[in-house]
């Protein structure tokens, strides 16, 4: 079993106006060397196959369909196995 | 024959009855739900996908409807020439659905906008606009705090090219600029359609703009546009 984390991110070229009013908030709070201020998203979830390969491939897939809109966003996303108290991966049952 | 309109319900749809409303008690059409979780179309000549906030506009605005059970029959039907009218969060599903091209991205102002706009028809030729007088600009209102269109370089010279933008907002007196844009919107797009001609989104709420009662009737020249198209 994996833990996957994706991050989702708008593509340069698309503006950003919530990380442009946040960053609004940074003036006013006085600091002075914050620029290129960007809102994403990340999501994490549990993938329930033991495979690396198959888990990718789910990732891939859930990305591509669901979580991202591949017009305006670009993701990246890093597997990590879900290991047992024993340290051993957990199986999926 | 009566044109029968079928209006998808969503979890968050809050347009449906207006959209119900208009079409049956005012201007006379048969219309029919139809629940997210259905895959029946209810022999309906039109689908009708209503504004509101389908599943809490969690994730970007449409995702997650559009793979809600009733939106396959609704996609087939689309893609064999049925005519499909989505507004606002309508709207904004059928881009996420992939039926028609571009994004939707939150208002330029970060507000919600709520408020009566002026439309060009910037393409009479169509079964969702041919009822419109040359010339005539539509006011009807607007109510959307993600309603900024925006698609890539490409998809707009084609949009152009193929006189798919229906709607553009523009002052009273048709004149297409920066302050009569709600929501920063590119080149003003308020409605576009597909290359086929069959689907048509649009931010704007033409179901809000049927009643004499509410001063407002333009949005009626659409609905009867689409039933002039069915019936001759």
């Amino acid at each position: 079993m994996y833990k996957a984390k994706v991050l989702i991110k708008r593509r340069p070229s698309i503006l950003d106006p919530q990380g442009k009013a946040v960053e609004k908030g940074a003036q006013h709070l006085g600091l002075k060397n914050i620029s290129h201020t960007r809102i994403d998203k990340y999501i994490e979830f549990l993938v329930h196959v033991d495979d690396q390969k198959a888990a990718e491939e789910e990732v891939n897939l859930y990305c591509t369909r669901l979580l991202a809109n591949p017009i305006m966003e670009d993701y990246e996303f890093e597997l990590v196995p879900v290991l047992s108290s024993a340290g051993k991966m957990e199986k999926v049952e | 024959m009566k044109v029968k309109f079928g209006v998808v319900v969503f979890p968050g749809s809050n347009c449906d009855h207006d959209a119900y409303y208009s079409l049956k008690k005012i201007l006379g059409y048969d219309v029919n739900f139809l629940w997210h979780k259905d895959t029946d179309l209810m022999d309906s000549d039109v689908i009708i996908l209503p504004g509101g906030f389908s599943y809490g506009d969690y994730l970007r605005t449409g995702a997650i409807a559009r793979f809600s059970p009733i939106m396959n029959p609704v996609i087939s039907f689309a893609e064999a020439g049925g005519y499909v009218l989505g507004i606002c969060n309508g709207f904004q599903i059928l881009l996420e659905a992939g039926l028609l091209p571009g994004v939707m991205l939150k208002n330029k102002s970060l507000q919600f906008v709520c408020k009566d706009v002026y439309l060009t028809v910037e393409n009479r030729d169509t079964i969702f606009t041919n009822e419109v007088n040359p010339d005539k600009k539509l006011k009807i209102p607007v109510a959307h705090g993600d309603g900024n269109y925006f698609a890539d370089e490409n998809t707009l010279k084609e949009l152009v090219e193929n006189k798919q933008i229906v709607f553009r907002y523009s002052s009273k007196n048709g004149k297409s600029n920066e302050n009569d844009n709600p929501n920063g919107s590119v080149m003003n797009i308020a409605g576009i359609i597909n290359k086929k001609g069959n689907v048509l989104g649009m931010m704007p709420h033409p179901e809000r703009a049927c009643n004499s009662v509410l001063s407002k009737t333009d949005g009626a020249l659409i609905f009867n546009s689409i039933a002039n198209s069915i019936l001759n």
